[in-house]
């Protein structure tokens, strides 16, 4: 096999009590997903006109393609600022970014109310340019495809395609740049939906700069995962972790940080809307917890001996990914406030179908880890 | 390779340029959209309603829509508020003894619940395949089913929480208020106005129905004043008689005037509405929300233009990360060719 990057399968068994678990969660998730195709949303979810986006858009869509930055945000680092030395962490993260993404655009499905007419996003004849909602879908739909392509080098490796992938080499800068530019654009819109929403969204979240704030945490969150799912696999899979390249990297993260925390401060001060933070109640207790977690990572690994330390950077990326959930949740539900009468919970239901959707990401990890050259090769490996 | 110190230059070259890129510019600032010149709508006067609720039983029949049984007894048609099968309810605002019309202490008070028609609508802006449309000459929100997807961002974005969807059905549709748009063709016109009672509910020309709802204001409580019914006639002759709605007797009656707040509510929130509204008690407190004169949807499509203009932007930024994409992956390349000897 040829080896232009130092990655190799994991191998290994592919039946363990992980991905028996994970084929439960997606039975179970497939049982839900009949009762819904065949009876409705109202019958499996707790969906309602005060809260139209539940769970499944705002956890399994919004959220999930947030958590899916990490291709993008490393891809940034290596081939845009030509950090070369951060290279072994590419595929692992496109791969997370793709089955993130993949199954947030397969979310969708479920929750489109007229699901068959989903295409009418790609037919130029329906589009409304004004939507920030065509913006994000119409983008997300394209960087799906973009990152199959970035990532069909790891395939053509494994299945000898050596012509195919030395002609996609000649093109792949292209579509590595489309696979920057398309994460900015909708990331930033997945925020601009809520200017939309008006006074029914708490001053905390609602802000004309909030494009802005989503995708400076799109991009924090896309480090977040690198650092939990690099030190994760190397936990799982009893590798070397690659602290040398996560240390540095965590680094760039607390700079960004920074960047994000002073706009998000400036932010909530010219606008005044501080009041809504020491009001009584749910809205401001999650607002303080987001804040907390995204400062938590100054604490966890601000210095370099603290970045060196493997739990410290798995524990700094938890909190930003979090941290950036949080954003999101507190905007789109918690924050979000449609008058009296209007409660939102998920059901068992629709917790089912997200568990089962983050199964069928693990266990797609899992499967391709071992199978395809993603993961750093290791000479001498545990397995 | 670059030293730290030009990375991180890099770095925030970068965030400066995203911070540039998302920072929306006034120059292409988009105001409100206005509703067209012949724009139709309501006039809802809380004051003349009396609750019968005829309008309810209308629109339900002209819509084709189900009853629906939201109280105990399952004996009549009783929706409490819109859903995706009631498109109009009158809502009943009742305060201490309830004893008296249109008194916000120990009072009561009718308030209409069904599209406002916004001129600047935020489900027009929300639809990303078109579905919700503002009809260019009677200014009409349409939706259209066949292009809706049910995505459902029109429920959430709708200030006044119009779109419904219909979550108990698997091919659910939204439903809202189309002031009864394909019965204009026969010369009828919205239904809940044609049967209203007392002219509480009143269609025509948003324009000659604000001049109607001032008409009201500037007259004392408790004199009378003449009442029209059903539909208010084009203030100018030439374009009444050119117009095709269906010829009536005139059903005006005479009336007491209510003791109306001086506010048409419509009239500037969120860029202006076709439905206009006057009520005797606060209007937040009969459930219609405190908007401001700016919509929603000119913030919203302000900051998208701002972006997207022209694709510029997005193709400038990509042409960027192209020529240093290039540039990088090549010399990946020849590092990882000199490395496999």
């Amino acid at each position: 096999m040829s080896a232009h990057l130092p990655t190799a399968p994991v191998g290994g068994k592919l039946i363990n009590n992980t991905t028996v678990v994970c084929g439960v969660l997606i039975a179970l998730m497939l049982a839900v997903l009949a009762a819904r195709f065949i009876l409705g949303l109202g019958a499996v979810t707790n969906l309602n006109d005060g809260y139209a986006w539940g769970l499944w858009v705002v956890v399994d869509v919004l959220i999930g393609s947030a958590l899916a930055c990490g291709g993008f945000s490393v891809a940034m680092m290596v081939y845009i600022f030509n950090r070369g030395e951060y290279h072994p962490l590419v595929r692992p993260a496109l791969l997370t970014s793709l089955f993130g993404y993949t199954l947030a655009g397969v979310g969708v499905m479920f929750d489109l109310g007229r699901y068959w007419n989903f295409w009418h996003i790609l037919w130029p004849g329906y589009w409304n340019l004004n939507s920030a909602l065509f913006e994000t879908a119409l983008c997300i739909s394209i960087y799906i495809l973009v990152m199959w392509i970035e990532f069909s080098p790891v395939f053509m490796e494994k299945w000898g395609l050596n012509v195919a992938k030395k002609k996609l080499g000649k093109v792949l800068f292209f579509f590595i740049a489309l696979g920057t530019v398309l994460p900015m654009m909708h990331q930033s819109s997945i925020g601009t939906l809520l200017v939309l929403m008006g006074g029914q969204v708490n001053p905390l979240w609602q802000t004309p700069i909030v494009p802005l704030l989503y995708l400076l945490s799109a991009v924090l969150m896309g480090y977040g995962v690198v650092l939990f799912e690099s030190c994760l696999a190397s936990a799982a899979y009893r590798r070397e972790i690659e602290t040398n390249m996560l240390g540095p990297m965590a680094k760039v993260m607390l700079g960004m940080l920074g960047v994000y925390l002073v706009v998000r401060v400036g932010d909530l001060t010219v606008r005044g809307a501080w009041g809504n933070a020491f009001s009584f109640g749910l809205v401001a207790i999650f607002f303080w917890i987001e804040m907390i977690l995204f400062c938590l990572p100054f604490a966890l690994v601000g210095t370099v001996d603290a970045r060196r330390n493997p739990a410290r950077l798995f524990l700094g990326g938890t909190a930003i990914m979090l941290a950036g959930s949080l954003l999101r949740l507190n905007g789109y539900l918690i924050g979000y406030d449609t008058g009296p009468g209007w409660h939102y919970f998920p059901s068992i239901p629709e917790l089912f179908v997200t568990f089962g959707m983050t199964a069928v990401a693990v266990l797609g990890f899992i499967v391709v880890t071992r199978l395809f050259p993603v993961l750093p090769r290791e000479e001498a490996s545990a397995n | 390779m670059l030293s730290r110190r030009n990375f991180l230059k890099g770095c925030l070259a970068g965030s400066g340029a995203a911070v540039a890129a998302l920072a929306p510019a006034p120059a292409s600032a988009r105001g409100n959209l206005t509703n067209p010149p012949g724009g139709l709508g309501l006039l809802y006067d809380a004051t003349l309603c009396v609750g019968c609720q005829a309008c309810v039983a209308a629109c339900k029949e002209a819509n084709h829509n189900p009853a629906e049984f939201k109280t105990a007894d399952h004996l009549w048609d009783t929706p409490l508020d819109t859903t995706g099968h009631t498109f109009n309810v009158i809502k009943v605002y009742t305060n201490g003894t309830g004893e008296t019309k249109d008194a916000e202490t120990n009072g009561f008070s009718f308030m209409k619940t069904s599209c406002m028609h916004c001129a600047d609508a935020s489900c027009v802006s929300a639809c990303p395949v078109s579905a919700m449309r503002k009809d260019p000459v009677t200014g009409i929100v349409t939706y259209n089913p066949d292009a809706c997807f049910g995505c459902r961002y029109c429920v959430a974005a709708c200030a006044f929480g119009i779109p419904k969807y219909q979550y108990d059905s698997p091919t659910g549709r939204i439903g809202k208020c189309e002031l009864c748009h394909d019965r204009h063709k026969d010369g009828h016109y919205s239904a809940c106005a044609e049967v209203c009672p007392t002219g509480a509910t009143l269609f025509g020309r948003t324009v000659d129905l604000l001049a109607e709802a001032k008409r009201r204001l500037a007259l004392k409580p408790g004199e009378t004043t003449r009442i029209p019914r059903g539909r208010l006639p084009y203030s100018d002759a030439d374009a009444e008689k050119a117009s095709t709605w269906r010829k009536e007797p005139d059903q005006s009656y005479e009336a007491q005037v209510g003791k109306y707040l001086q506010h048409v509510y419509g009239e500037t929130e969120y860029g202006g509405t076709q439905v206009l509204k006057l009520s005797a008690v606060d209007f937040e407190k009969v459930g219609m929300p405190a908007l401001p004169p700016k919509s929603s949807a000119s913030t919203s499509e302000t900051i998208q233009h701002t972006l997207y203009q022209g694709m510029i932007m997005p193709i400038a930024v990509l042409g960027a990360m192209t020529w240093a994409a290039r540039r990088n992956v090549r010399k990946d390349d020849d590092e990882s060719k000199g490395g496999e000897s």
